[in-house]
C-alpha cells in the first residue's frame, strides 16, 4: 500500500483490491460475454431474429467474439504485468474448510476470517472459467463440424444451449449482486475499497495487505 | 506434505492441521465443468435420444437442445406469402409446365411422415410430423421428359435455390409439404409450402418453395455453392463417414 499512515478518519483509508490489470481484464471479458449474450438471443428465439434481422451479421459477430473470448485473460494472465491477478486466481483456486462449511450451509455458517473473495464469488469467477472453455470447444464444433461425427455435433449442440441457460442465470446473478454491493462494484470499477470495508467482508485479506496488525490499533484483535 | 508428522491438531504451530489446509476446490470445479462438458459432447446425442423417447416427443422440448428448431433464412427475411396467392410453377423439360395453387396441392393423394429433421450443424428435431404430397407425384402431373437428369428449386425468397437429381427426387420420403408439427406450416419454417427431403440434411428442404424446374444437369443450390455438399446424405456427407440413420 502506497499509504501505510492511519488517515484522517479511521477505516477510510482506501485499499487497493483490483488493478488496473484486474479490471481491464474483467471488462473486456464482461464487454465480450454481453455481446456474445446479446447476439445469442436472435439466433435462439425466431421472434428476436425478426425483430433484428441481419442474421449473417449476428451469426459472425458471434462466432468471433466467440474466438475472442479467452484473449483479454490470457494476455492479463501472461506478462509481469498480471502478478496481482494470477495471484487471486490461486485464492480463487484455494478453499478453506470454512469456505467450503459456508458454501454447503448456503452462507449461514459464517467464516472466521473471510478471504479477499467469499466462495460465492469464487464459485462465480470458476463458472465463467470453466463456461469460457466449454462454450469455446463446443461452439468449434458448431462452426467447424466437418472435423466431428454428428453424433458430437449434437452433442455440442446440447452442451452450448444448456450452458447458454446457466450463463443468463449466473451472469444476471452476478449484476445483480453488483448492483446492490456498491462497494464491491466500485472496486471493479474504480480499483479500491475502504479499510472498513475490507474488515467487515474480508479480514483474513485484510491481514494479509496490513501485515503487522500489532502496529495497527484499528484491526480487532 | 509430512505423512508421519506427529498428530499435532489444535495445536498452535507454524502450519495449520492437514484438514484445515486450504484444498484446490477451483481446480476440480473447471476440471470437472470440462469433462462434463466433453461427456455432454460425446453422449448428448443419446442422452437426448433417450430421454426424448421417454417422455415422447412433446415433452422433448423441455429438454435444452431437444426438439427445438433454429430458424434460418439466408435473405435475414421471412416471406410471407398468403394460402390464396401461393403458387407453386413446375416447368422446364416437361410436357406440360403447370401452376398449382395451394388448394390443388391439398386435393392430391396425401403423404404423412414421421421424421426427425437434422440439421448438418447437429441440432436435430425428432419425430416431426410431415404432410404434404410426393414429389414425383408432383412430377408426374407435369410429365418429365426423357431428357430430364434432374431439378432446380426456386424460393419466394428470392435467393435460396436447391437441387436434386431425379433418382433422388423420385423417393417416396421426399414431399412438398404444407403441414409440419401438426399444423400448416409458419411462415418461420417455411410456410405455406416447402420441400421435406427426409433422407438428407436441413438444408435441402427448401423453404418457401415458388417453382420447380426440371433440368438435364443438377445445378447445386445456394448451400452448396457455399461449401456444402450437393448429396446431402445424412451421416454419409460433409465430414460424416457413419451409416444414416434409417
Amino acid at each position: 500500500m502506497q499509504d501505510q499512515s492511519p488517515g484522517p478518519v479511521i477505516g477510510s483509508r482506501r485499499i487497493l483490491r483490483f488493478d488496473r490489470v484486474e479490471r481491464a481484464a474483467h471488462w473486456a471479458n464482461a464487454v465480450l460475454f454481453g455481446i456474445l449474450m446479446a447476439t445469442a438471443l436472435p439466433l435462439y428465439f425466431v421472434q428476436v431474429d425478426r425483430f433484428v434481422g441481419r442474421r449473417v451479421l449476428v451469426e459472425n459477430i458471434h462466432t468471433w467474439c466467440g474466438v475472442a473470448l479467452p484473449i483479454p485473460l490470457v494476455i492479463s494472465l501472461a506478462g509481469p504485468w498480471g502478478e496481482r491477478l494470477r495471484r487471486d486466481v490461486r485464492r480463487i483456486n484455494l478453499w478453506t474448510a470454512a469456505e467450503l462449511r459456508w458454501l454447503w450451509s448456503l452462507g449461514r455458517r459464517a467464516i472466521p476470517e473471510p478471504d479477499k473473495f467469499n466462495p460465492g464469488q469464487k464459485l462465480n469467477a470458476l463458472f465463467t472459467a470453466g463456461a469460457i472453455v466449454v462454450m469455446l470447444a463446443t461452439g468449434s464444433i458448431l462452426k467447424w463440424y466437418r472435423f466431428f461425427p454428428l453424433d458430437w455435433r449434437t452433442g455440442a449442440t446440447f452442451v452450448h444451449d444448456v450452458l447458454a441457460l446457466g450463463i443468463f442465470i449466473v451472469v444476471f446473478g452476478h449484476i445483480a449482486f453488483a448492483l446492490s454491493h456498491r462497494d464491491a462494484l466500485r472496486s471493479m470499477v474504480r480499483g479500491w475499497v475502504t479499510e472498513s470495508w475490507a474488515r467487515r467482508h474480508a479480514s483474513g485479506w485484510l491481514k494479509e495487505e496490513l501485515p503487522d496488525p500489532t502496529k495497527d490499533p484499528s484491526l480487532p484483535t | 506434505m509430512a505423512p508421519c508428522a506427529p498428530y499435532d491438531e489444535g495445536v498452535a504451530t507454524s502450519s495449520p492441521p492437514v484438514s484445515e489446509r486450504p484444498k484446490r476446490v477451483g481446480r476440480r470445479v473447471v476440471l470437472g465443468m470440462v469433462a462434463a462438458g466433453a461427456a455432454g459432447i460425446v453422449f448428448g446425442a443419446r442422452v437426448q435420444n433417450v430421454v426424448g423417447s421417454a417422455l415422447g416427443s412433446g415433452l422433448g422440448g423441455l429438454l435444452p437442445g431437444g426438439d427445438r428448431f433454429r430458424i434460418y433464412t439466408v435473405t435475414n427475411s421471412f416471406p410471407d406469402i398468403p394460402d390464396a396467392a401461393y403458387r407453386l410453377k413446375v416447368d422446364g423439360l416437361v410436357d406440360r409446365p403447370v401452376t398449382l395453387t395451394l388448394d390443388q396441392l391439398r386435393a392430391m393423394p396425401r403423404t404423412r411422415l414421421v421424421k426427425d429433421f437434422q440439421c448438418v450443424t447437429g441440432w436435430r428435431v425428432p419425430n416431426v410430423h410431415w404432410e404434404g404430397v410426393r414429389l414425383s407425384d408432383v412430377l408426374d402431373l407435369a410429365g418429365v421428359q426423357d431428357s430430364a437428369q434432374a431439378l432446380a428449386f426456386d424460393s419466394y425468397d428470392g435467393l435460396d435455390t436447391e437441387s436434386l437429381t431425379l433418382d433422388q427426387a423420385r423417393r417416396p420420403d421426399v414431399i412438398v409439404a404444407y403441414r409440419m408439427l401438426g399444423a400448416p406450416i409458419t411462415s418461420e419454417h417455411g410456410g405455406p409450402v416447402r420441400l421435406y427431403v427426409a433422407p438428407m440434411y436441413g438444408y435441402k428442404s427448401l423453404k418457401w418453395l415458388s417453382a420447380i424446374r426440371v433440368v438435364d444437369r443438377v445445378e447445386p443450390g445456394y448451400w452448396e455453392q457455399n461449401g456444402y455438399a450437393v448429396d446431402a446424405w445424412i451421416g454419409r456427407s460433409n465430414g460424416g463417414t457413419e451409416q444414416p440413420v434409417d
